[in-house]
Formats: C-alpha cells, sequence, structure tokens
C-alpha cells in the first residue's frame, strides 16, 4: 500500500510532538521512542481508520495513550518501584547548569498522578483543547478540567513544600523563578 | 481519593502552611457577618494570589520548555525510516519532506 502524501506529511508533523508526549509519560527517551514506533506502526496498519480532515495529532495521541496505557500497566507488575527509580534518574543529572532550574519540576512533574500528568501535559504543553485532550483520554471534558487543575495545584504545592526544606516558601518559589541559583 | 484541601477551588488555597507562615486560620474565627464557606475568596484577599499566578505562569512555561526542548528536535532519521519502510518499501525517500510539509 502506498501513503497518502499529505497523510505522511501528516504524521511526520505530529511525530515531535508525539515523542514529547511519550517522554513526558515514559521519563525516558528510549522506551519513549519506542512507544512512538509503536504507534506509528499500529497507525499505519489502521490507517483507513482515520478520517481525512480530522486532527491527525489528535488520532496518533490517542493511539500512542493506549499504547502507553496497557504497555504501562504490564511494566507496573514488573517493576514495583517505578515511580521510585524514575525519581532517582530524573535526579541524577544536575551537573547541566541550564537543567538545574527543570531537575525539581520534573522530579514534581513525575510525582503526579499519571492521569494528571498527561492531561496537564496534552492541555499545557501539547496545545490541546480540553474538548480534545478529553477525547484522547476517553473521558469528560469536565474531568480534564479537574485534573488539570489538580494537577497545577499539586505541582505547586511540591515546588513549593520542596524548597521550605531548606528555606521558606516564598525563598523557595522565588529561587524558582530565579532558576534554582541557591542549589 | 478526594483532596479534603480546596486544592480545585481556586489558587489561593494551597500555599503551604508547614514554614509556619500562619496565614490560613486568621479567618478562621467566627465572623459576624454569616459565615461563608468560601471566605477566603471575600474576607481576606489573599496577598500572595500574586505570587501564585506567577506560580502557574511559570508552571506553564517550565512545562511547555520541557515540551519545546524534545519538539525541537525534529523527527529523528528512525522514524523517517520507518515511515519509509513501512510506506510499500519505498527507499529513502526523505528528501524532501520538508520542503513539502512546511509545517
Amino acid at each position: 500500500m502506498s501513503l497518502d502524501p499529505s497523510l505522511r506529511d501528516a504524521i511526520l508533523g505530529a511525530v515531535p510532538s508525539l515523542r514529547a508526549f511519550a517522554i513526558s509519560l515514559c521519563g525516558t527517551v528510549d522506551r519513549a521512542d519506542d512507544l512512538v514506533q509503536e504507534t506509528l506502526v499500529r497507525a499505519l496498519a489502521n490507517i483507513h481508520s482515520f478520517q481525512p480532515g480530522t486532527n491527525m495529532s489528535a488520532w496518533l495521541f490517542t493511539i500512542l495513550r493506549n499504547l502507553f496505557r496497557s504497555e504501562y500497566r504490564k511494566r507496573r507488575r514488573e517493576v514495583a518501584d517505578s515511580d521510585g527509580s524514575y525519581a532517582a534518574r530524573l535526579k541524577a543529572h544536575p551537573e547541566q547548569d541550564g537543567k538545574i532550574e527543570f531537575g525539581e519540576f520534573r522530579e514534581a512533574l513525575s510525582k503526579l498522578p499519571e492521569e494528571q500528568r498527561e492531561a496537564l501535559i496534552l492541555v499545557g504543553a501539547s496545545g490541546f483543547s480540553y474538548e480534545e485532550a478529553a477525547n484522547i483520554c476517553g473521558c469528560a471534558v469536565g474531568t480534564i478540567k479537574s485534573r488539570v487543575n489538580r494537577a497545577r495545584a499539586r505541582l505547586s504545592d511540591l515546588m513549593a513544600i520542596k524548597g521550605s526544606e531548606d528555606f521558606g516558601p516564598d525563598q523557595a518559589v522565588r529561587a524558582v523563578l530565579a532558576g534554582a541559583e541557591g542549589n | 481519593m478526594e483532596p479534603k484541601n480546596n486544592f480545585h477551588v481556586g489558587w489561593q488555597g494551597f500555599l503551604p502552611e508547614p514554614a509556619g507562615q500562619g496565614n490560613t486560620m486568621e479567618n478562621d474565627k467566627p465572623l459576624g457577618r454569616k459565615a461563608n464557606m468560601l471566605s477566603n475568596t471575600d474576607s481576606t484577599p489573599p496577598p500572595k494570589s500574586g505570587l501564585t499566578r506567577e506560580v502557574q505562569a511559570k508552571i506553564g512555561q517550565q512545562l511547555r520548555a520541557i515540551y519545546n526542548d524534545v519538539v525541537d528536535q525534529g523527527v529523528p532519521d528512525r522514524f523517517l525510516d520507518l515511515l519509509n519502510q513501512l510506506d510499500g518499501g519505498k527507499p529513502g525517500t526523505q528528501g524532501g519532506d520538508s520542503e513539502k510539509g512546511g509545517a
């Protein structure tokens, strides 16, 4: 079968964003790229079910998310301490100066419940509307909104509390805003 | 499961109190007026709402920065190859992609 060039372009155009989403879900680039690869294979095998004129990105994101969900559950059973090791891995690269301020943020992000994290990323980073995000996640729009709100609140909370171990919360927030110079 | 805090009510309620800021319950004493449930929204204008808005903006910024970091990497060869391979076994036709797609 030969792929319609416009579909091919649309798929390729979505790949960078798909990867970003996948990394945010998986935590590692290798796993994320495997997930993207699997997504593309699945998508091309089912390309006939894509409705031309609809949002290719959203379609691919839906496939990727479904794959991730099944894979993630599987892995979770295999690796009991997935969250702990993930957090440790994220902390393991403090050397790169530019990344320091993200270290704390990433760690906080990794502590969010998975559903909140994905909702926040779909809406806050991928640029999907609440409606599109709801379609991707297979839930109600109100559910997405509530997850996004809770994710933001939790993130803010996590970052402030973490900083308060060393200095007061206001200072901590200021440090985050200033690029975590104190660390 | 449902957090008791008023996390989802808005951005005012969740600044951490552990550092002894002592701000939270000042309005806890019975006020003469009707005890409105959302007392901290109107009886005590939170002085740090500006700060929390800043934090909210910062969260958005950091989120997009991390995300765009990856997006800016473009399409790794691995996926171009994969697409070519899946697409009827066409060998390296990726030469014109970027000009053609534009997106």
